[in-house]
């Protein structure tokens, strides 16, 4: 039990620390949040950097601990995160890399790892959302093509990408599981629409995309027909491993920016708001021992991140609503003003205990998978 | 980073929990619950197994552990239920007879003004003598107060009025927020107490621990408060230390300035000024005798330690009063009793949920019931990692976050664990019922939460 790093691991650090200390200043402004071709061009321009100084590969085939240390100093040091290559490099690259062809792995992962091409995402349906496998968008094979016909929902990114991993049914007489296919479409295909959703933070984080008759070549199809369901899954389980670390160290900065906020306007001598910023320490504190535990564990099972992932998320991501409904007590009226710092982020916080599968469904996989109760309804 | 346990704390986990299983079964359990009784043959089998003497140096005659290892023993006597002060005996070791080899039994006066095992205590550290019964809510834990101290509904405020010690030729100046001024404000018991035994009750409301000068102690059936002389760690130690970045490590303060110093082999981060000043404590050989040959037997036949470090502070005060400071190993073992409590009542539940069938299916099936049992889990597994985390650090804002995160898994857990069990959850039967209990009594230990709130929170600041 101890909490060391090797020489090794500290070498790497003290390497990543000195090299963002250069690079950051480098970096141009960032563009606004409205501005999604001004955000695709400065996500892919931090990436090609990563590329070039040689980080580019840390999210695949760093260790656990190196991929922690990275992410950490990254977050510490203010650099961006993965933006708009967020699929390309946590859902679409490992599945390609871990089920592709030697083909396909050449085409598609070295432009996301140089920060050339963006992913998005079409896994959710408006009729599959934690129910996924009910998914209905469907792919009939004509000649070397699939043509498909659907809709998905919630795609981040869609607007800008060049790329979508894309979940079709294959086989709507099969059981739900076994008649899904992955399949890489290109966004630039004839019959692709793109509608943008605003969320309730009022801005277009993600879109609809519908379908109509979209021809996509046989040979973008990662893994076999009607085998999608197990390859999606290799996907799923790496998002739930180090996902979080950059985030529960931004949370940490701004616990002690909202301290020091209380006590500039008074409210910290309201020993009940106090103790609550207090707890809230205690909460993020062992949310990164949590962490280190799972990446501990990641590593002694050679990297597998395990169903500690779901623990994670489930205490996480409603800490991390706490945090920001703190804030807004912190800020008083202030907490009401949307150009006031935090406001956003508590809108946004409303997100985490639904995306990447809501608290009841990880409490399901918890319960089922961990404790080994009884599937049921 | 290697944070899972190593193949020898493993062994001895298990070690701990075959002990139990073996000596304190279910059936010892309940016979426990009906007639509180301190099984002395099995104090003594622990202290042969070494769980009193565990960080005691080899050279000493103890195990030569760390608190790693202390964790993981005091986890098992948690999940298993093991009556009596086994914190305060296990703090006590080498310095107070007979503690590590489990002949005596040791009870402290904690900060929070309660005292378990009183009545079977060899050893009791700290002053007890105003101490009245009461009737615990823990059939497993015999409790008495002190009148007075741990104060009452506002046991919690760190700010308690300073007109409390009037006329008690102590004075007590306390800032006004409690903590997060970075003015040095601390706590200074002037003067020596007029009486023996009268400082405890100097502070009617207050939740300070009594103030003793040295010479009461020597007053008879009064024992001493160990920790007087660590004043100046106080409540100023714990929040101005913390605001100026330096760690109240090695002034572990209130409940055992003896205690503190074997602790502090593992605790002794950066020396705060009030521990510098307690030099004999923090010195090497700090478990020799120094402790046995003060110790005298009280009218009451009781073993009274006095502390080698008391007596005029470095600043020239006399003594000092110490407050909310708790020692922050007693705080983190307690902690892995309560991690031992989370993780048990998680078991049970799940036992209950997979075996119990009603509308022609195991309850665990149904979501209302599973969702129970895996927030159960979630609040367990994210206090190991503090707990965990905390012993490997002996940092004490980590141990304050790992006491918060314990004994909210403990007492949440054994509610749900109680509520998953329905009807039979509510009879005395149940064993839940001595968990939930038994997390209530944990939970108190020191005052409570709101210390480590506090300190959590002034940690914001650094």
């Amino acid at each position: 039990m101890d909490l060391a790093y090797t020489p090794e691991e500290e070498e790497f650090r003290a390497r990543l620390r000195e090299w963002l200390a250069k690079a950051l200043p480098t970096l141009p402004p960032k563009p606004s949040p409205q501005d999604w071709p001004g955000r695709r061009t400065y996500d892919l321009g931090w990436q090609r950097m990563l590329y070039d100084a040689g980080y580019a590969h840390v999210h695949w085939d760093a260790s656990p601990t190196t991929r922690l240390i990275f992410l950490e100093e990254t977050e510490a040091a203010g650099a961006p995160y993965v933006g708009a290559g967020f699929v390309g490099l946590l859902h679409a690259g490992p599945t390609i890399a871990a089920e592709g062809t030697a083909e396909q792995r050449e085409r598609w992962l070295t432009p996301i790892l140089r920060g050339e091409e963006v992913w998005c995402q079409g896994f959710s349906e408006p009729d599959a959302g934690s129910d996924l496998a009910a998914l209905r968008t469907r792919a009939c094979r004509d000649g070397d093509d699939y043509v498909v016909t659907g809709s998905k929902i919630w795609t981040s990114h869609a607007e800008v990408a060049d790329w979508c991993e894309l979940l079709v049914r294959t086989d709507p007489a099969a059981p739900k599981h076994r008649g899904i296919t992955w399949l890489a479409m290109p966004m630039s295909s004839p019959g692709v629409e793109v509608r943008p959703l605003r969320t309730l933070a009022g801005s277009a984080e993600f879109a609809e995309v519908f379908l109509d008759e979209v021809r996509v070549p046989v040979a973008n199809r990662v893994g076999e027909e009607n085998d999608g369901w197990r390859v999606t899954m290799v996907t799923l389980s790496f998002e739930r491993g180090t996902a979080f670390v950059g985030e529960v160290v931004a949370c940490r900065r701004v616990l002690g920016e909202l301290a020091r906020t209380a006590r500039e306007n008074g409210r910290w001598d309201d020993p009940v708001l106090r103790r609550r910023l207090g707890r809230l320490n205690a909460e993020f504190r062992a949310l990164w021992r949590l962490t280190q535990w799972n990446v501990s564990e990641a590593e002694a099972s050679g990297g597998v991140p395990g169903v500690g992932g779901s623990v994670f998320k489930l205490r996480y991501s409603h800490a991390r609503q706490e945090l920001y409904d703190a804030a807004a007590d912190v800020l008083g009226p202030d907490g009401l003003d949307l150009d006031r710092p935090w406001v956003l982020d508590r809108l946004s916080s409303l997100s985490y205990t639904i995306a990447a599968g809501t608290s009841q469904i990880q409490r399901n996989i918890v319960a089922e998978r961990i404790l080994g109760l009884p599937k049921g309804r | 980073m290697r944070f899972q346990l190593t193949e020898d704390q493993k062994a001895l986990r298990g070690g701990m929990r075959e002990l139990l299983a073996r000596r304190f079964d279910g059936a010892a359990l309940r016979a426990a619950a009906e007639e509180p009784r301190l099984d002395r043959a099995l104090w003594r089998e622990l202290g042969a197994a070494g769980f009193f003497a565990l960080r005691v140096p080899e050279a000493d005659g103890g195990v030569g552990l760390g608190l790693p290892e202390a964790v993981l023993v005091f986890e098992e006597a948690g999940r298993a239920l093991l009556p009596g002060p086994l914190v305060a005996t296990h703090l006590a070791a080498g310095t107070v007879p007979g503690a590590a080899t489990g002949e005596a039994v040791v009870t402290d006066v904690d900060s929070g003004g309660l005292v378990e095992w009183l009545s079977e205590a060899d050893v009791v550290r700290g002053d007890a003598t105003a101490a009245v019964s009461l009737r615990s809510v823990d059939p497993l834990t015999p409790l008495h107060r002190i009148p007075g101290a741990g104060g009452g509904p506002g046991r919690a405020g760190p700010a308690c009025d300073p007109g409390t010690g009037a006329g008690q030729e102590s004075s007590v100046r306390l800032p006004e927020t409690g903590v997060g001024q970075e003015s040095s404000e601390r706590l200074s018991a002037t003067g020596p107490s007029p009486t023996p035994g009268s400082s405890s009750a100097a502070a009617p409301g207050s939740s300070s621990l009594t103030a003793l000068d040295s010479r009461s102690a020597a007053a008879p059936g009064s024992s001493s408060v160990e920790g007087a002389g660590s004043s100046s760690a106080a409540v100023g130690g714990s929040s101005a230390a913390a605001v100026s970045g330096s760690a109240f490590v090695g002034a572990p303060g209130s409940r055992s300035a003896t205690a503190a110093g074997s602790s502090s082999g593992e605790a002794a981060g950066s020396p705060s000024a009030a521990a510098a000043g307690r030099s004999s404590e923090t010195a090497p050989g700090r478990y020799s005798a120094a402790a046995q040959g003060r110790s005298s037997t009280t009218a009451s036949g009781r073993f009274s330690t006095t502390d080698p470090a008391r007596g005029p502070s470095p600043s020239g005060l006399p003594v000092s009063r110490s407050l909310h400071v708790s020692d922050p190993v007693a705080v983190l073992l307690t902690a892995a009793e309560q991690l031992g409590t989370a993780t048990r009542v998680c078991e049970l539940a799940v036992q209950h949920a997979g075996a119990r069938e009603q509308f022609g299916q195991p309850i665990g099936a149904f979501q209302a019931v599973k969702h129970l049992c895996a927030q159960m889990l979630v609040r367990a597994e994210t206090a190991r990692a503090a707990v965990y985390a905390a012993a490997v650090t002996a940092d004490p804002v980590d141990v304050a976050a790992a006491r918060l995160l314990a004994d909210d898994a403990a007492e949440r857990g054994a509610r749900d664990c109680l509520q998953v069990h329905g009807g039979m959850g509510f009879t005395w039967e149940c064993e839940v019922q001595l968990h939930l209990k038994r997390a209530w009594v944990r939970a108190r230990r020191a005052g409570g939460g709101a210390e480590s709130e506090e300190l959590l929170a002034v940690d914001l600041l650094a």
